[in-house]
């Protein structure tokens, strides 16, 4: 297949040392195999993901998601623009939906950008990275690439929120997406097919401001996985990976349980079964480690 | 900040649906409920809102200005999107909510020690300042926004997490030092005031 | 008519060949079933074979054709040799092949099954003989319409659009009914926004201009006789004077009147004249003509308006109606923009409990009010009192669960409609289902019971003069398979008078009855079947020899086509029959047929089926199964790969009103071990084709327990089933309990 290029907008959790790090290393490795070019917005800015709302108004917000997409145009003008965390997605899309249909607020996103010496013209298609190996690269070719099948791994695929709402990947339903499953299945593991809280939230920013409400919310999530015997999750989204990986020691305290499962990405299910090593695939990252996979990664 | 709020009662005496339809985001959806109560349903922190979705959609036609803006209601959505999936009339459930926490805020009436108001004006703040949040930063501040004493007490209940972010470098004490953040501060901040005069101007336009 | 030769055709196509022995099968035919011509085909419903039956039709004289290959519901078209000839069809694929496991261990059993149908369908043709049409034959063509609103003008002029001359009785001086009193109308066209013009005006003009509608104003029927064809009206207008007038067929589009909502005080009505109901509303609207709206008492411009829903409707309470009348929720949102609509400030209040738009407008139409800032509020209300400047309304909130009272300037009454649907007969004669004398109800001092209400029809009927009756007071129509059909053939019910309706709706009732009455009168002059049997030739006949006037048969008859002759014997009335046995299945004496359905035609099968002894430990029970529901649902049993017992032997009946209990009789007194009978839902919920006749069929069976005890037989031999046609799975399984029954219980003593 030939090189497929894209405008990159990784966004802040992504950056070295930031909470997501380890979900960049592992889509750097993907990307690698699947021969995906990934060109760096320069000088991208935070979307202000879901909670930026209180402090920015409409057209603040959108003006941020605004000046990553002029950026984009100005740099890469031919190629679509791909985010890997949710958030950044979501808002980036959200943004060219709302400046698409009303005419106004894109002359006055203008207004505003032009103070920093950019123009949006607003017709870039936003993708997040699990469509463009949906869809442009497929589960066939996906599949291709496995050296290492995840045999005898059973995963539960934990889509969340921002990834399936309000937009979702094309051709899913809101309230079963099944392409986590489909991918668990094409690195050779076994999907849990009726792992209830599939799409159910996490707490999302909540978990910092709102801990106890939004750790209800993460137990039930950890609990369906278990109950459905998965050896761990897998997730496209950053906040969705930290919730529901980071505070599992907190909530055995108030709980009594006794979760330990590891939380990955998607993109580290594919490197590791492409057969990149535990470092590429970003295992290093775990704060609860996956061992089974480092054990693969390790052959 | 009262002032504003004393001048928009005046504007709008007895009709908060006009006075939601001219300044809160998407305010003009909130006529076309139709009170089916699935957003309430549907949300998942639902039980812990003081007034659900529904309710509030509903309290606007009645007038129910200050028990709206003054509740905690809105500050409960996660931003999950489940409302407006599942809206039968289609309405965009989260930005409305959104909407009106933020008009809330403007106004000055946003409970005053409401965890998610504040955070996310440290959020805010924290981008605005670099064009990139710095989680370190945006961390700590979090944990101290109740005072030093109530951020000693959360951030050593955090430790344990912080450590394992730490030891997986998905944390740096090295953002301390400024850390990431855009070239162009300066365009970024110059395009973020614009955009808040003109938010101002066409509000000011609309009511 | 010339000798009777039967021809039994065996199929061997769809797998038949395979799985039974057409040759066996060929000497069974011509061995027990006394065809003279036997033949197989390879593909009976090919050309090649369809050419072969006519063949032998139109050269060898056969005059009796056993079609022995799949259900009578399939190939119709191809097997269609009516009017010639007589044909029974033996259900060799669904009845046996699709229905039974391809395995060796039950090839013998199989080839039984077969065996049975084609002696069953060899039997069945030589009773049979090809119908003539009845002599009865009705020549008018003329529809009456009886109600000159939206319905009737609609009915009128779809008919005169069709070349029948209308005519139309309204009882008021003008036509229009209650639309025609509206200010304006829910709009019927996208994009359904605004309210519009009433389509009354366009209506009234176009029956005016039109040549071929007589429009009877101020008048009512006094007396309507006859039957599709063959109607004969009496026409008395106000000022006395009577015409008569002779009719085809008949439209009751009498449609519904305004609740009187001064049964309401308690919401205010009567006591404050600013609570209006929606009739008043409409006429203050009218009053306005585009202007401001303003209020009886004082004349003030309204400046807020609060709209009650369901006003003394959806509930249980006494003097209130108990239905939802299916417009008030959208009637209430055209008025409200009454107000929106020429001044936006102008506070418009919708207190609800459920809001309900049906139809095409109804949701956008919804929308719209919402739109225009209409505020819907869901809240019950508990009173309405006087206050100082208005009256004052009393409500909870059900979503804000709080206690409101509001003050407005006007409130309007969303009160339902009542159906001028005339005299319930029940009601008038009382129930008469046990072939009891007819008595005329009476209180407990003996004193007749005055019913009130004033005929529409004025029906000669020995039933009574009005349509039937079915829930709250609607008229009866067939509103699940069936709509505009009533119980009385020839006599069409559209209109809110069937079922709450708006304008919309009505128009498209209106046409559907138009155009049955249209096909009832065109049937008549053929003299054959009106529906759902349309186009059939047979009708019953009676053997006067062996009647005992019992008059089972005029009282059971669902559709009143039965009356009795100056000598008590009965008369039938083919143009109001339905052709569906009832009064077959009720004839104690055995007299009443049809020329290709009879208690022999069925008796026959019965007999001919083969009955193996005791020793051969092999049951046979019957099954009668309603052939509109049951049968097409086991032919859906057998194409889904299901199976039953090959016990069975299943005889579809016309309905299982006709089933006469000589047939359970006879077969358990010769041998048969149990019988399962299958009909349509019954009550008033009914999906039977002919109304009652699943009901009369269930009345009898619950008296068969009398018989089974007379014959020392377990009432568990004989069960009766509501089938509906999606029961695909659920009926194969009643006839495989019954076989388990049987296991359980035993072998009958009966066999020989």
């Amino acid at each position: 297949m030939a090189k497929k290029s894209y405008s990159f907008y990784p966004g802040c959790s992504s950056q070295k040392a930031a909470s997501a790090s380890n979900y960049q290393v592992s889509v750097d490795a993907m990307c690698q195999e699947l021969d995906i070019e990934l060109n760096e917005i320069p000088d991208w800015n935070c979307c202000s993901a879901s909670i930026g709302y209180a402090g920015g108004g409409e057209l603040p917000r959108l003006a941020l998601s605004a000046r990553n997409m002029a950026l984009s145009e100005q740099a890469h003008p031919d190629q679509d623009i791909v985010a890997t965390c949710a958030a950044c997605w979501l808002a980036t899309r959200e943004t060219q939906e709302r400046l698409g249909e009303d005419d106004e607020l894109l002359a006055e996103t203008n207004q505003a950008l032009a103070e920093a010496g950019l123009k949006l013209k607003n017709d870039k298609k936003i993708r997040h990275m699990v469509e463009v190996l949906i869809e442009d690269i497929g589960y066939e070719e996906l599949g291709k690439h496995v050296k290492k099948p995840l045999e005898g791994l059973k995963i539960a695929g934990y889509v969340g929120c921002q990834t399936n709402r309000p937009f979702g990947i094309h051709g899913e339903s809101f309230e079963n997406p099944k392409y986590l499953d489909k991918m668990i299945e094409t690195v050779g593991a076994e999907a849990c097919n009726d792992y209830e809280k599939k799409v159910s939230c996490c707490g999302g920013a909540l978990a910092f401001s709102e801990p106890e409400k939004s750790q209800a919310l993460i137990k039930d999530i950890l609990e369906s996985a278990y109950d459905n015997g998965a050896d761990m999750i897998v997730t496209p989204c950053p906040v969705c990976q930290m919730n529901t990986e980071v505070y599992q020691d907190q909530i055995n305290a108030k709980y009594g349980t006794k979760f330990k499962m590891p939380v990955v990405y998607y993109s580290t299910l594919l490197s590791v079964a492409y057969g990149k090593s535990a470092k590429e695939c970003g295992l290093d990252g775990q704060v609860i480690r996956a061992r089974q996979l480092e054990e693969i990664a390790g052959k | 900040m009262s002032d504003y709020n004393q001048q928009m009662i005046e504007k709008y005496r007895g009709n908060f649906l006009k006075e939601v339809e001219a300044n809160v985001e998407e305010g003009d959806w909130v006529k076309m409920c139709m009170q089916c109560g699935v957003c309430s349903g549907s949300c998942p922190l639902g039980p812990h809102w003081e007034h659900p979705p529904q309710e509030i959609f509903m309290m606007i036609r009645a007038n129910k200005r200050e028990d709206i803006l003054s509740s905690s209601s809105m500050w409960m959505c996660t931003s999950c999107y489940n409302c407006i999936a599942r809206c039968p009339r289609g309405l965009p459930i989260t930005h409305i909510m959104h909407g009106l926490a933020t008009y809330a805020k403007r106004l000055g009436l946003a409970p005053k020690e409401q965890p998610t108001a504040k955070f996310a004006q440290l959020f805010w703040d924290n981008l605005t300042k670099t064009g990139r949040v710095n989680e370190l930063k945006l961390g700590l501040s979090l944990y101290f926004m109740n005072g030093f004493g109530e951020g000693i007490k959360t951030a050593l209940k955090m430790k344990d997490v912080g450590l394992g972010m730490l030891k997986t470098k998905r944390m740096t004490p090295m953002e301390m030092l400024g850390g990431h953040k855009c070239k162009d501060v300066k365009g970024l901040q110059a395009m973020l005031k614009k955009a808040e005069e003109l938010e101002e101007a066409r509000i000011g336009k609309r009511g | 008519m010339a000798d009777m030769k039967i021809g039994a055709y065996i199929c061997k196509g769809c797998g038949l060949g395979e799985r039974l022995d057409c040759d066996e099968l060929a000497t069974i035919a011509k061995r027990d079933g006394k065809a003279q011509v036997v033949q197989q085909h390879d593909f009976l419903c090919s050309e090649d074979g369809v050419s072969m039956i006519r063949n032998d039709i139109d050269n060898e004289g056969v005059n009796r054709v056993v079609i022995a290959a799949c259900s009578r519901r399939a190939k119709t078209d191809a097997f269609n040799f009516d009017g010639e000839v007589c044909v029974a069809r033996a259900n060799l694929r669904e009845g046996v092949i699709w229905i039974r496991p391809d395995e060796d261990e039950f090839q013998e059993t199989t080839q039984e099954m077969a065996a049975d149908y084609v002696r069953m369908g060899c039997a069945e043709v030589k009773y049979q003989t090809p119908p003539h049409p009845a002599e009865e034959r009705g020549c008018h063509e003329a529809i009456l319409v009886v109600g000159g609103g939206v319905s009737g003008m609609t009915a009128a002029l779809e008919a005169a659009k069709a070349g029948y001359p209308v005519h139309i009785v309204e009882k008021e001086a003008q036509l229009g009914g209650a639309v025609g009193q509206m200010w304006k109308d829910i709009p019927m066209h996208s994009p359904y926004t605004d309210p519009v013009e009433p389509v009354t005006r366009r209506l009234i003009e176009e029956v005016e201009a039109n040549e071929r509608i007589t429009v009877h104003l101020s008048s009512r029927l006094t007396k309507t006789s006859g039957a599709p064809g063959r109607f004969s009206a009496d026409i008395s207008a106000e000022s006395g004077s009577t015409t008569t007038e002779n009719f085809g067929a008949i439209v009751m589009a009498s449609g519904a009147t305004p609740y009187d909502a001064s049964k309401l005080p308690e919401l205010g009505y009567g006591k404050s004249p600013d609570v209006v109901d929606r009739v008043e509303m409409e006429k203050l609207a009218i009053e306005a003509d585009g202007g401001p709206i303003k209020r009886p008492s004082d004349g003030k411009e309204v400046k807020k308006v609060t709209f009650i829903q369901c006003a003394g409707q959806r509930s249980e309470k006494e003097g209130h109606l108990p239905y939802c009348s299916g417009d008030c929720c959208l009637t209430s949102i055209k008025q409200a923009m009454y107000f929106k609509d020429r001044n936006p400030d102008i506070e418009t209040e919708v207190l609800f409990t459920d809001l309900r738009t049906p139809g095409a407008p109804g949701e956008d139409f919804y929308r719209s009010g919402q739109d225009k800032e209409v505020t819907f509020r869901k809240g019950v209300v508990s009173e309405v009192v006087a206050g100082s400047n208005g009256p004052v309304v009393k409500f909870k909130d059900l979503i804000l669960d709080e206690d409101v009272e509001e003050e407005a300037d006007l409130v309007v009454l969303a009160t339902g409609m009542v159906p001028n649907s005339g005299v319930d007969i029940e009601l008038a004669a009382g129930p008469n289902v046990e072939g009891e004398e007819e008595e005329a109800q009476t209180d407990s001092e003996g004193n007749a019971i005055e019913i009130p209400v004033e005929s529409v029809l004025n029906l000669t009927y020995r039933q009574g003069k009005d349509l039937p009756h079915l829930k709250y007071g609607f008229n009866d129509s067939h509103f699940i398979c069936f709509p505009y059909e009533t119980r009385r053939t020839g006599i069409y019910a559209s209109g809110p008078v069937r079922r709450p309706m708006d304008t919309p709706q009505a128009i498209e009732d209106a046409t559907g009855a138009a155009l049955k009455a249209i096909q009832a009168l065109e049937n008549a002059k053929l003299g054959r079947a009106a529906h759902p049997r349309s186009g059939d030739l047979s009708y019953p006949s009676f053997r006067k020899e062996g009647c005992t006037q019992c008059k089972r048969c005029t009282v059971e008859c669902p559709f009143g086509a039965i009356d009795e002759d100056e000598e008590r014997y009965p008369k039938f009335n083919e143009a109001r029959c339905r052709r569906c046995g009832t009064c077959m299945g009720a004839c104690p004496v055995r007299v009443i047929s049809f020329e290709n359905y009879s208690v022999d035609t069925v008796g026959q099968q019965i007999k001919n089926c083969d009955i193996p002894d005791e020793f051969d430990e092999k049951p046979r029970f019957l099954v009668l199964a309603c052939e509109n529901d049951a049968y097409p649902a086991l032919d859906m049993a057998a194409m889904q790969g299901n199976s039953y017992s090959q016990w069975a032997r299943v005889i579809p009946v016309r309905c299982l009103g006709s089933v006469n209990t000589i047939w359970i009789t006879d077969a358990l007194n010769s041998g048969y071990d149990g019988v399962v009978l299958m009909g349509c839902k019954k009550g008033d919920d009914y999906q039977c084709h002919f109304v009652k006749g699943s009901e009369m069929a269930h009345y009898r069976m619950s008296k068969i327990d009398d018989t089974l005890e007379q014959l020392n037989l377990e009432k568990e031999r004989v069960e009766t089933y509501e089938v509906a046609i999606t029961d695909i799975e659920r009926a194969p399984k009643l006839i495989n309990d019954m076989a388990e029954t049987i296991d359980k219980i035993g072998m009958s003593p009966f066999k020989f």
